[in-house]
């Protein structure tokens, strides 16, 4: 039996990579949640499930040092984690936390990202959906034109309820 | 007055070598407005609740909750929020309250296979000297609406807590309603 929170797999880059996938996900969790410690010389962080192109939307709260605004995406290709470029050296933070992954229901996640540049980067919340009652079994992360550099490193973690 | 009989727990986990642990999942009946954990041991330096949350209400509008300690309905309570509805954010704070109330935690029931989401963490619950802390996070998306909302709440009372009650701000707490408790080891 898996045990209430732990380790699925992590990967740690050792040169740049387009995207980066935890494929054959276990259905034995309740929820799942994703830490990654990323850079990249552009673009913006997105995630898909299951290969799938269809279905996402957001609603988020972002402060960039100035002001705080809130948006929305909706019927979007993909899952973005932000909307700011990683960047290059200075690594930017992010959890997604996948509530009822192996569910029946449409999934939905909390997001938070967090980047600080010194003089510049944002902070954000965010609630996502997939529009999809499918179990997630495939989770992949890409950058936006551009490949994760050398040195980032995504873990996915399993929580299991009593 | 929201009905406060409790809604059902399914058996605990056997404690595990990590220091996140399972103590209690309490789901909902489609018969309570309130999901109670009872008797929470001392055993972890904080606590951390995850929700997967729908109200009966038939509609498809965002609902939150609220947060007692230890049954007290005295006005012992604070919070402040911020949140967004995709087109403009808020903040607001309130005092001497009865409870402390979390908004954009769940969906009413006409929104099909729409959740809302939450983690909220307690932090040192089971302190005697100190007054007791939560920060949450909450929100649901509806493919073109929907909120998202950060919360802190505050329960002026030194008393170690040992029970919490979640009342839904709708009508009652559906069946696919799903609140989980961990402790988290200091």
């Amino acid at each position: 039996m898996a045990t209430t929170y732990e380790k699925i797999a992590t990967t740690t880059l050792s040169s740049s990579t387009a995207t980066i996938t935890f494929s054959s996900i276990s259905s034995a969790y309740t929820d799942l949640r994703l830490v990654l410690t990323a850079t990249a010389s552009g673009g913006t962080k997105f995630l898909k499930f299951n290969s799938s192109a269809t279905g996402y939307s957001n609603t988020y709260i972002l402060g960039d040092g100035s002001s705080a605004t809130s948006g929305r995406s909706t019927s979007y290709p993909r899952l973005d984690l932000n909307s700011q470029d990683s960047g290059s050296s200075t690594p930017s933070l992010d959890t997604v936390d996948i509530f009822s992954y192996a569910g029946s229901t449409y999934k939905t996640c909390l997001i938070e990202s967090s980047h600080d540049l010194n003089g510049s980067g944002q902070v954000m919340r965010e609630v996502g959906l997939w529009s999809n009652t499918a179990a997630i079994t495939q989770i992949d992360l890409s950058v936006a034109g551009n490949t994760w550099s050398t040195g980032t490193t995504a873990t996915l973690y399993g929580i299991l309820k009593a | 007055m929201l009905n406060t009989v409790l809604g059902s727990f399914s058996s605990g986990v056997a404690a595990s070598t990590s220091s996140y642990e399972s103590i209690a999942t309490g789901t909902g009946t489609g018969l309570s407005a309130t999901i109670s954990f009872t008797s929470i041991p001392s055993t972890y330096k904080h606590l951390q609740i995850r929700g997967i949350a729908k109200d009966t209400f038939a509609n498809s509008n965002v609902f939150g909750m609220y947060v007692t300690f230890n049954s007290d309905t005295g006005s012992n309570y604070a919070s402040h929020r911020l949140g967004g509805d995709g087109a403009s954010t808020y903040a607001n704070g309130y005092a001497t309250q009865t409870s402390i109330e979390l908004r954009s935690y769940s969906v009413g029931n006409s929104a099909t296979n729409i959740m809302g989401v939450s983690i909220m963490d307690v932090i040192d619950y089971a302190s005697t000297s100190k007054y007791k802390t939560l920060r949450s996070a909450g929100g649901v998306d509806k493919n073109g609406s929907g909120n998202i909302e950060l919360c802190s709440g505050l329960w002026q009372n030194t008393a170690a807590i040992t029970r919490i009650d979640l009342v839904t701000s709708g009508t009652l707490w559906s069946s696919s309603t799903t609140f989980a408790l961990y402790g988290i080891k200091g």
